[in-house]
């Protein structure tokens, strides 16, 4: 049964992230992306990483989904009709060299993990009292965690989210007659 | 891992073919979201210092970051050059 979610939840990630690569209309894509996000939250949950799953739908759908959104409707019209026209190319010669370079990368790395045996790694058999149960709280670990040992990366990241949006405003605010 | 893996070379091929900044951007955020997956499924098994998880945290506020950083210069440009083709754009001060 889990396996069967989690085998449904892979496959709708991976043809919906296909479906944004080939889609030529935007605004489908998008949607689709938001399909895709979905999804990995729940691979998240999987997981036992509940609290990623909530922020990755917070931040991802609530905040860059929406942001995507509106510098794609303040942007693109003559984009969107442009993309009306050539709908139906869906891969066209001058994708073909990017499509055997990630399908060359997609070999690659499939075979490193098939060479790798994930099950087998010895830091994994090792940790099996340290390994997540489904009936534990992982919030409450994560939030001591968050204010002790990973203190500092906290602060800088929260210093660096500030740049980015001080940084983000400035580019975004009108432009003023002196250029 | 494997679900990883495709979703990498799918970011992968989006960044390289796109002719919109906007999928180019959604394809860096795939790419992104790959290496994320990794990052929590093996953050299972550490249940005591939760590293995975909280880099898991650590990597999607820097993506939402970057990604704002990106759109807002997606708007700019926009408001330069008309158009959100990087093909097309073609000088950095005019």
């Amino acid at each position: 049964m889990e396996q069967g979610i989690f085998v449904f939840l892979g496959i709708v990630t991976v043809t919906s992230a296909w479906f944004v690569a080939a889609s030529q209309n935007l605004v489908r894509a998008v949607f689709m992306f938001f399909v895709t996000l979905f999804s990995i939250a729940g691979l998240y949950v999987f997981a036992l990483a509940d609290f990623v799953a909530i922020t990755q739908i917070v931040i991802y759908v609530g905040g860059v989904l929406v942001l995507m959104l509106f510098t794609f409707m303040l942007s693109s019209k003559e984009t969107l009709e442009k993309l009306e026209e050539r709908k139906h190319k869906y891969f066209s010669l001058k994708q073909l060299p990017a499509l055997l370079v990630a399908i060359a990368f997609l070999l690659v790395l499939v075979n490193a993990i098939f060479k790798l045996h994930p099950d087998h790694l010895q830091w994994i058999t090792q940790s099996q009292n340290n390994t997540f149960q489904p009936q534990d709280n992982t919030v409450t670990n994560i939030g001591i965690n968050l204010m002790t040992s990973y203190l500092l990366p906290f602060e800088a990241i929260s210093i660096l989210l500030m740049m980015a949006l001080i940084g983000a405003a400035h580019l975004a605010r009108k432009e003023q007659g002196n250029d | 891992m494997l679900i990883a893996a495709s979703l990498f070379c799918t970011g992968l091929y989006m960044v390289l073919t796109k002719s919109n900044a906007i999928q180019v951007l959604i394809g860096i955020e795939f790419m992104i979201n790959a290496a994320i997956i990794n990052l929590v499924a093996f953050g299972k098994y550490d249940k005591h210092n939760n590293g995975g998880q909280v880099f898991a945290l650590f990597a999607i506020v820097l993506a939402a970051a970057a990604s704002a950083v990106a759109l807002a210069i997606i708007l700019n440009v926009y408001r330069r050059f008309k158009t959100i083709d990087p093909a097309k754009i073609n000088e950095l001060k005019n």
